[in-house]
């Protein structure tokens, strides 16, 4: 049961970490579907990185610094040239799996091999707890800064008057803008924060799962990140819950097999989106989305329509 | 814009040209400044995609479900509705398809079971589609989640069908038994009927969104919702007519790629013909008689990406920097239209 817990822990964090970052884009007022995209170049840049240098640290700098200028490019056609955000978004997806393939192929002719990871060790003396040691502090770096970064947007979005500002352009953003808010920056701000965390959970992938890359290695945990934050009804706590329910799902998923269930393998695969689905039909109800959650705010345009 | 001259709408009418070659500019920068060789990955793809009747071929299978799923997203984005779930009401097709095709009827005539597959496909990737209407409708999930979801999941369904209940009869491999000669589509040379289909379903879809009550009413809810609902249209039932729509449209894609060119279900059976339909709708600028040419063009670079691979030795999924770069660009020229 332990080792249940620790694997639902640790599959949670690299969605825990894309969906902070997308919970304060969407409190900002706006959605981006590239989270995968950002998590798939976060992924490369970080194995390229980090086999090329031998250390995990640059990987993860790479990771982040590679989403960055996906969240720029975001940025610059969603949020300035208010094009589109579901559109920039899934033409951003598609720009990163072409990107990485190329890159992978360019990079690795020969194939790749195992990049040096981000240590899966817990804390010393403490991780040696019965029952709950292993779990609280058996855990490795990644776990650690997810949970911190909870915390802190937790404390940023409701403690902070930086986080009022950025609430109200998410709710309202001509009331905000009427009192001299500047609503493309603050969003421009956030897209960038989301990617660097988008980034950031990629690495996890390449750094701390697999230790290595493959085409496409996302597998879509981008999409169940953003259901993250609607199942987590765009609250820290509430974000932090429902990773946990969808890590747990798939330790689940990958005890079950190990326990040799006959269930066909493919069905395995499927469980993690089959349940992330139902839980949007049937779970996620009573949360509020931010009131200008997706829309384009031009200065000069009417209200309403 | 109604001022517009010939002369403006002939130069609007070349952007989608102009992003479409920037794209591919750009995309062949990028190749050569990662050390690939830029010139023979080029000529490997005009020769895979135009140069002899065995390309043009390719080319236009390749063009063919292009065409259906391009068109699937440009009617359900015109009625404001985000299908990015075209993969995966493309695999619901071939996998009703092949089910009718080698289990339930696999000794009917092909005067009934052509037409059988065809609808079968189509109704079955319907439902899928009218699922995620509903689910908008009724449950307020966002249908850019749950399409993109139904993807992943038809993905592993297929997976499952091909080592399970359609798994072939020898069982060696997971494929589906090869679909009986009379399910298979009529072809001219290895360009089946599917392919002639597709081109007649664009003008269909025009017809449907200009000419008929139906099509205006889609139309109405996309552009103005909030005036389409005063009206009495509802928003939430016609997002769920046009993602059905959309749906049967990617669902004969599917039952046209078993019965035309694979002759049997497998997984990988789509390249990923659903998103590239994504580019295919904006480059068209969702209009669905401009979604021809434009289904041409990502046909030919599906094609020619095919040869680029086996001889340049240029990963195939390099041409989705070329999608994701069209979609882009287009958007860009879209707004410039706007502020224009």
């Amino acid at each position: 049961m332990d080792a249940l817990l620790e694997a639902a822990v640790r599959l949670a964090a690299p969605l825990l970490l894309a969906a902070l970052g997308e919970l304060v884009v969407e409190r900002a007022g706006v959605v981006n579907v590239g989270v995968e995209g950002m998590m798939l170049v976060g992924a490369f840049a970080a194995f390229a990185a980090a086999s090329a240098s031998g250390s995990p640290a640059l990987g993860v700098a790479a990771a982040v610094g590679a989403a960055l200028l996906l969240g720029a490019l975001f940025a610059g056609f969603a949020v300035l040239a208010r094009a589109d955000q579901i559109v920039v978004g899934t033409a951003l997806n598609l720009l990163a799996l072409g990107a990485t393939g190329l890159g992978l192929r360019a990079a690795f002719p020969d194939g790749a091999s195992a990049a040096p990871g981000v240590s899966d060790g817990g804390l010393p003396v403490l991780g040696e707890l019965p029952l709950l040691g292993p779990l609280l502090f058996g855990q490795g770096l990644y776990v650690w800064t997810a949970l911190a970064l909870c915390a802190a947007v937790a404390l940023f979005l409701a403690r902070t008057r930086a986080g009022l500002v950025l609430r109200a352009v998410g709710e309202a953003a001509r009331a905000a803008d009427a009192e001299g808010v500047p609503v493309a920056a603050v969003r421009c701000g956030a897209v960038l924060f989301g990617a660097a965390l988008a980034g950031l959970a990629g690495s996890v992938l390449t750094l701390s799962q697999s230790h290595v890359f493959t085409e496409g290695m996302t597998a879509g945990r981008g999409f169940i990140a953003l259901t993250v934050v609607i199942f987590g009804r765009w609250r820290p706590l509430g974000l932090l819950g429902a990773a946990l329910f969808f890590g747990l799902a798939s330790a689940l998923q990958f005890r079950l097999q190990a326990r040799g269930v006959a269930l066909p393998y493919p069905v395995f695969l499927m469980f993690p989106y089959a349940i992330t689905l139902a839980v949007l039909a049937f779970a996620a109800g009573g949360g509020r989305a931010p009131g200008d959650l997706g829309r384009p705010y031009a200065r000069e345009a009417r209200e309403g329509g | 814009m109604s001022g517009a001259s010939a002369a403006e709408r002939a130069l609007r009418a070349l952007r989608p040209v102009a992003a479409a070659a920037a794209a591919l500019a750009l995309a062949g920068a990028v190749i050569g400044a990662l050390g690939f060789p830029a010139t023979a990955a080029l000529q490997s793809l005009v020769r895979g995609s135009l140069g002899s009747s065995a390309a043009w071929t390719a080319t236009l299978l390749k063009t063919g479900p292009l065409l259906l799923t391009g068109l699937s997203v440009a009617l359900a984005f015109r009625c404001g509705v985000w299908n990015i779930g075209a993969e995966g009401q493309l695999l619901a097709g071939a996998l009703a398809a092949t089910m009718l095709a080698t289990r339930v009827a696999p000794g009917a005539p092909a005067a009934l079971l052509l037409p059988l597959l065809a609808l079968g496909g189509a109704a079955a990737a319907a439902a899928l589609g009218a699922l995620a209407g509903w689910l908008r409708a009724a449950r307020g999930v966002s249908e850019v989640i749950s399409t993109i979801l139904l993807n992943f999941i038809l993905i592993q369904a297929v997976a499952w069908a091909v080592q399970g209940p359609l798994q072939e009869a020898s069982g060696a491999y997971p494929q589906s038994d090869a679909l009986p000669a009379a399910a298979r589509l009529p072809a001219l040379g290895r360009v089946h009927a599917g392919v002639a289909l597709a081109f007649v379903a664009a003008a269909a879809v025009a017809w449907l969104l200009f000419r008929t009550p139906l099509g205006f009413r889609l139309r109405a809810v996309g552009h103005a919702p909030v005036a389409a609902r005063f009206a009495g249209i509802s928003p939430e039932r016609h997002g769920v007519a046009a993602l059905a729509i959309a749906g049967a449209l990617a669902g004969a894609a599917g039952a046209f790629e078993v019965a035309g060119v694979t002759g049997r279900l497998y997984q990988g059976l789509s390249p990923g013909y659903g998103y590239t339909a994504i580019a295919v709708a904006l480059l068209a600028r969702l209009h669905p008689l401009a979604v021809i040419p434009s289904a041409l063009f990502f046909g030919a670079l599906e094609a020619g990406a095919g040869a680029m691979q086996r001889e340049a030795g240029i990963p195939a999924v390099a041409t989705e920097v070329v999608q994701g770069v069209v979609i882009l660009l287009s958007v860009g020229f879209a707004l410039q239209r706007r502020s224009g």
